[in-house]
């Protein structure tokens, strides 16, 4: 009779071999995954094709229409919206409060309805009117285009935004609110579908941010 | 025009209305309660401010479809016998001079007193700041919320 074999199979790995295996697989995965988010490839549904210069390009229409006065008046770099096509600080000084919103009496919601009020230079409406929180003012105003391209794609600047929800953000209702902005308020240098589309682009083409001015 | 259920001051109002009518005439013309003030009509000066679902909404832009299935609280129900500690510092100050802006003053005081109870000069100017006084009582205005502030405290304790 043949001896019983208490010697291990061929087929299996030892233990040692098979923790080596799993680790070097994980980490090929990790470095894989970072290198997809970091240069060409796809984010999600996202297809990444990098272009400096299609990017920077896009970024100039993007910027034109993000310093408009209907998108600047609500990003300001103080604590009080703006108001009109010379971006004044707006009439009763409403301030942002803590989650943009405003305070107390003072609230964005008290004035701006769901929907444009009638009549010219009225408040304008949307349900979602608000400036950005107190912790994440994600400020427009008096940003160079080097310094607003860097700040949009920073998640710790953009409200935890990643590309994917960047790109969603440009169809967001208080976003399309500035191509309906009321009686007596003109509309943004470009149309919607003209931001968007240059928004994908600088997004899809890299996102790089035009090189800083000389000092 | 539609069939529109309004709360003012806890009573139901059935109204035959344009939803899209600014509450302060329903709340003026059709409740007939007329503490509240027209002012501006366009939401500058604050003198229909009224409290819907606890926020001083300027109702002579807020829409009926807006406020029906909400509650709205007018001057003549921000207290039983206008006892609100804001009435009663109102009273004490002798704050208004021809008055027509105050009772949006009183209810936007409230709110403030409601959400910060001791509030500072500059929290009373950060709330203050959309009712607009032509008589200019503004530092009476300050004075009588910082009273009221130490009215509303001292019944919290007692």
């Amino acid at each position: 009779m043949k001896p019983h074999n208490t010697t291990k199979p061929s087929r299996y790995f030892p233990t040692k071999t098979v923790f080596a295996l799993s680790a070097m697989l994980f980490i090929t995965a990790a470095v894989a995954s970072a290198f997809r988010n970091k240069e060409e490839g796809p984010v999600g549904k996202i297809i990444i094709n990098k272009d400096s210069i299609e990017s920077v390009k896009a970024f100039a229409s993007v910027y034109k229409v993000l310093m408009s006065p209907r998108c600047m008046n609500c990003h300001p770099a103080g604590d009080v919206p703006l108001q009109g096509e010379d971006s004044h600080l707006h009439t009763m000084m409403p301030k942002r409060g803590k989650d943009g919103t405003g305070v107390s009496a003072m609230k964005c919601a008290n004035c701006h309805q769901e929907t444009n009020t009638p009549g010219l230079h009225t408040p304008p409406g949307n349900p979602k009117w608000h400036l950005p929180p107190a912790d994440m003012k994600m400020v427009f105003q008096g940003k160079t285009p080097h310094e607003l391209a860097k700040q949009l794609i920073d998640p710790n600047q953009n409200g935890h935004k990643n590309m994917e929800q960047l790109i969603e953000h440009a169809s967001d209702t208080l976003v399309l609110a500035g191509w309906n902005p009321g009686e007596g308020r003109k509309l943004p240098p470009l149309s919607h579908k003209e931001f968007k589309k240059a928004w994908i682009t600088w997004l899809t083409k890299g996102a790089y941010a035009p090189a800083p001015k000389p000092q | 025009m539609a069939n529109i259920t309004l709360n003012i001051n806890n009573k139901e109002y059935q109204l035959d209305a344009d939803p899209q009518m600014p509450l302060l005439w329903a709340i003026r013309d059709m409740a007939g309660l007329k503490g509240t003030k027209y002012g501006c009509g366009v939401a500058q000066c604050g003198a229909c401010v009224v409290h819907m679902d606890g926020e001083a909404v300027r109702s002579c832009v807020t829409r009926l479809s807006r406020a029906e299935g909400k509650k709205v609280v007018t001057i003549e129900g921000l207290s039983e016998t206008n006892n609100h500690p804001v009435q009663q510092a109102w009273q004490q100050v002798d704050v208004p001079q021809c008055g027509y802006c105050h009772s949006g003053q009183i209810m936007s005081a409230a709110v403030l007193l409601r959400e910060n109870p001791n509030p500072s000069d500059q929290d009373i100017d950060d709330a203050m700041a959309g009712n607009i006084c032509r008589c200019g009582t503004y530092l009476r205005i300050r004075k009588a919320i910082h009273l009221a502030a130490e009215m509303q405290q001292k019944t919290a304790k007692g």
